[in-house]
């Protein structure tokens, strides 16, 4: 890097393009308001406002606490934080007017929920920043995380608190509040990965037999891809969450093979995945309806009943085209769980093929974001904790808009930042200020050199 | 770790690939599959957010969109549905359209090419893109009488201007209202189709044009036609005066209606054969012609082929391979003749056309929404059917049937009307069917008529001239102004 580029301060850059993301975000509610009343809405400017404080809040909090961070990542999740709210917002405007049409109760709005969550979401950002000063003290809570991790994953297994939603039972309820674990555990369990596989990567790494040019780890050392197997698996069966599962066994072999640099890792692992899946496959009917709902979307026995969501949300996009039918000028509230699982078909059908690629794109810039923040921050630990928070939100977005496009078959899971829901808001914005402490210790300036040891006084030492 | 990081770096970079890659597939090369699929709601949500064109007859309404307070838009209703549900069809959120609705529906939608330009235009100005309205050919009189006199019974009438081929009536009965298909109340539309589809008197199906009679005596225009045409009858030429006719390789006969011969004790000329529907006389004509000369002109007249009217009519038959009984039979429209009420219409339309058989249509003028005519429909020949001498000569023939013969009940004062009746057997129990096909006024004639009760439409006896003559002169009346 050119000594002119390190002079300048990153966090004016990030404020430009904040107000870009911003600008972007009032754009897009403005167009909701102009599509669906005709006017400009009124709350318009204690919206922007409301969102400008907001991720101002947290532009401030990186200039006091990270002022060397990545001064891509937050005006990035604030874009598509700001967009998903205002499909959010045009959702509940298409699901009040149903309502009121078909004489039933108008129910709760989303987009004012989704507002507060993103709230609380940068107030975790900041606290994050300010209890977290270094990230390598992370790495002494290695076991603790796992714990927690592992107990919040098993939260909604419990009784009275644990509730099952569409056959998943990954929610928890507390006083009125509806919370999905996994999302925080996620985060969690990255830290014990990565804490883990700092320590034992030497071990993992030792080579065992060589078969066919590979070098095979030793068996004794399977056993911790086996436990990370174990676990995706028993998520899979006790809790019914595809999307989960495949995540959190994903990001562990990632890890693994990055820790390791070994590629055998990569082929146990995808042996590992691909026994588990046929095994899911074999054993349990919802999954075998996953797959053929993939492959026969459109079968008379799928599409008024079992695929009606997928194909519901393929007519969207296929209907928006390239250029989309406009903020408010589609029907994208016909798809069910629009707002969550499916806001990929929404933007896809209001914004168009160009709406939906300029998304991803500002997905994959977070992903290599991370990445380069992995490869350029000098601690181990924090290296592979960098890449796993940069993959996770990769195969998050990977395995749901592959899903929501019939790439891949459909496993529910939120898209990071723009589905509605408390939980995965909340887990991602502490991941992305988790990412952002990283990045700050990454780019940090080598400290000036300490006066010059030549100078010193070299003391004599008497033998 | 550097390395497998940029390793992992080019896996993220692929996986993002492949989902750009599956979204344009998505959005581009399947987007108009998608879009256009036919169980794509968001199909019919525009369509019902737009306000529909109107179909009119006589430049009122018939169907129209009224707007509604609920999610879809627009709601269809028809003035008479009953009345008009054959030319109209229904328009369904459940079921999709019918007849009219369906045939001009991207004009009534807006969404024809030939508004292409308005569409443009609207979407910039912001102004609600409207549908295009569609006019019909129908005569409200003749199709309020025709409607009337059926009185529910089973049957059918179509009306025709014979110069233009402009459909004047098509009634058919018992009908439907297509009002209560076209509700936004999915449950209450479902139980509404079912109960019209199970209904055993087929309220939805379309006698006019969709349904096949024998066309029994009213046939023997077609033979009569066949006759003059081969040049071998003069409409003086002697027929046979039997009262019955041997039909050859059976032990069957083929008698008068009435057992008598045509001509009790003199001799019989074509027209008296007409004129008094003799079976024997027109059996042994067919017999002398051949099936295929018969064929041949029933071809000519458009038996065994559909028309788009633009619903595509059902096919009228005159079947292939006839031996010699089964050609006396066919002769008088028995055996496996079957006839639309709209090839009967036809045929005395070409009568009173001189001999040019007209295409059949409904739809008279396209308007687009701002009531520029964005299409009118011209007049166009199927062909000759018959040379103009022989139309000339049928004309008259079918005035002495009306004047003299068995259609004294088509009568109108000061016109003078052709006709003929039918009586079809059906074989068994069954009772026959009543028809009457008529022309006025001859010399000049503005209106041909089709008219069939199916199985008398329940009356204890069953004749052409009591059943269906009135009613094609209510018709012939309603036309004519008179």
């Amino acid at each position: 890097m050119t000594p002119g580029l390190r002079d300048r301060n990153p966090r004016n850059a990030e404020l430009v393009l904040l107000v870009f993301s911003v600008g972007i975000a009032m754009a897009a509610y403005a167009s909701v308001g102009l599509a669906i009343d005709g006017a400009i809405p009124a709350g318009m400017l204690g919206y922007g406002g409301g969102l400008a404080l907001l991720f101002g809040l947290a532009h401030l909090a990186l200039r006091r606490f990270a002022p060397d961070a990545d001064p891509v990542l937050l005006p990035a999740v604030t874009l598509i934080n700001g967009i998903g709210l205002a499909m959010i917002h045009r959702l509940d405007l298409a699901d009040a007017e149903r309502a009121e049409q078909l004489g039933r109760e108008v129910p709760s709005a989303a987009a004012p929920a989704q507002l507060t969550w993103t709230a609380v979401g940068v107030i975790l950002f900041v606290a994050v920043l300010v209890l977290v000063r270094d990230h390598r003290i992370l790495q002494r809570f290695t076991y603790t995380a796992m714990l927690a991790g592992l107990g919040l994953l098993l939260l909604p297994l419990l009784p009275i608190i644990g509730t099952t939603i569409n056959g998943a039972r990954i929610w928890i309820r507390v006083a009125g509040f509806s919370f999905q674990p996994g999302e925080l555990a996620k985060l969690v369990l990255l830290v014990f990965f990565a804490g883990y596989l700092v320590v034992k990567r030497d071990v993992l790494a030792l080579a065992g037999r060589r078969v066919l040019g590979i070098d095979l780890p030793r068996a004794r050392d399977l056993g911790p891809i086996i436990v990370a197997w174990g676990a995706s698996l028993a998520v899979l069966v006790f809790e019914r969450d595809l999307g989960t599962s495949l995540l959190f066994f994903g990001m562990f072999v990632a890890m693994l093979y990055v820790a390791t640099e070994r590629r055998s890792w990569l082929l146990i692992g995808l042996g590992l995945f691909m026994s588990g899946s046929f095994l899911a496959w074999t054993l349990f009917g919802h999954v075998q309806q996953r797959v053929d709902i993939w492959l026969h979307p459109f079968a008379e026995r799928n599409v008024s009943d079992d695929s009606y969501q997928l194909v519901q949300g393929l007519y969207g996009m296929g209907t928006g085209g390239i250029l989309g039918k406009g903020l408010g000028q589609g029907r994208p509230d016909i798809v069910p769980y629009a707002k969550t699982d499916f806001i990929i078909a929404a933007i896809g059908e209001e914004l168009g093929l160009t709406g939906l690629m300029a998304l991803l794109i500002v997905y994959a810039i977070i992903v290599q974001r991370g990445l380069r923040t992995a490869v350029a921050v000098r601690d181990s630990f924090g290296k592979l904790l960098a890449a796993g928070l940069a993959f996770s939100v990769a195969l998050q977005v990977f395995v749901v808009v592959g899903g929501v496009t019939r790439l891949i078959p459909l496993t529910g899971l939120t898209v990071p930042f723009l589905s509605y829901g408390g939980s995965s808001l909340v887990a991602n914005w502490a991941l992305i200020a988790m990412l952002l402490r990283i990045s700050d210790a990454a780019r940090r300036p080598a400290p000036p050199p300490s006066p010059s040891l030549d100078d010193a006084k070299t003391q004599v030492v008497k033998l | 770790m550097n390395a497998p990081l940029r390793r992992v770096a080019v896996a993220v970079m692929v996986m993002f690939g492949l989902l750009l890659l599956n979204t344009n597939y998505l959005q581009v090369v399947r987007a108009a599959d998608l879009r256009d699929d036919a169980s794509n709601p968001r199909l019919i949500l525009e369509e019902y957010s737009r306000e529909r064109g109107p179909i009119l007859v006589d430049g009122k309404p018939i169907a129209a969109s009224v707007e509604t307070e609920d999610r879809l838009k627009y709601k269809r209703e028809y003035a008479e549905g009953p009345l008009y549900a054959p030319a109209t069809g229904f328009y369904s959120i459940v079921y999709g359209a019918s007849a009219i609705e369906a045939e001009s529906n991207s004009i009534l939608a807006g969404t024809d090419d030939s508004l292409f330009v308005r569409r443009v235009i609207d979407q910039f100005t912001g102004e609600q893109v409207k549908g295009g309205s569609v006019q019909l050919t129908l005569n409200p009189r003749a199709q309020k009488v025709a409607f009337d006199a059926l009185d529910g019974r089973k049957g059918a009438v179509v009306a025709l201007d014979p110069s233009t081929g402009a459909i004047l009536a098509m009634v058919t009965s018992p009908s439907y209202d297509p009002n209560v298909l076209s509700s936004h109340d999915t449950a209450a539309v479902r139980a509404a189709f079912e109960g019209l589809n199970s209904d055993p008197a087929k309220p939805m199906l379309d006698r006019s044009t969709k349904e096949t009679f024998f066309p029994g005596s009213t046939f023997k225009l077609v033979t009569a036609a066949a006759a003059l045409e081969s040049g071998r009858f003069q409409r003086n030429s002697e027929v046979n005066n039997a009262a019955q006719l041997d039909l050859p390789q059976t032990s069957s006969n083929l008698p008068n209606f009435d057992g008598q011969p045509c001509q009790p004790g003199g001799r019989a000329t074509l027209e008296d054969a007409l004129k008094r529907s003799c079976n024997a006389a027109f059996g042994q004509i067919g017999l002398d012609l051949g099936a295929d000369a018969l064929r041949e002109q029933a071809e000519k007249f458009g038996f065994n082929r559909t028309f788009d009217v633009p619903m595509t009519s059902a096919r009228s038959l005159f079947p292939a391979e006839l031996n010699a009984p089964q050609t006396a039979q066919s002769a008088i429209g028995q055996f496996d003749v079957r006839a639309t009420p709209l090839q009967m219409a036809m045929v005395a339309a070409a009568i009173g056309n001189r001999g040019v058989l007209m295409n059949p249509f409904l739809v008279q003028e396209v308007r687009a929404p701002d009531l520029s005519v964005l299409d009118r429909t011209d007049p166009d020949e199927v062909g000759e059917a018959i040379s103009p001498q022989t139309a000339d000569t049928l004309a008259e023939m079918m005035v002495t049937v009306v004047e003299e013969g068995t259609g004294s009940n088509a009568r109108i004062d000061g016109v003078r009307v052709g006709g003929k009746t039918g009586t079809a057997q059906q074989g068994g129990d069954r009772k026959p069917h009543a028809w009457f096909v008529s022309l006025a006024p001859v010399d000049d004639p503005l209106v041909a008529v089709a008219v069939v009760l199916e199985n008398g439409g329940g009356a204890p006896e069953v004749s052409g001239n009591e059943l269906a003559a009135p009613i094609a002169r209510a018709v012939m009346r309603a036309v004519l102004g008179r």
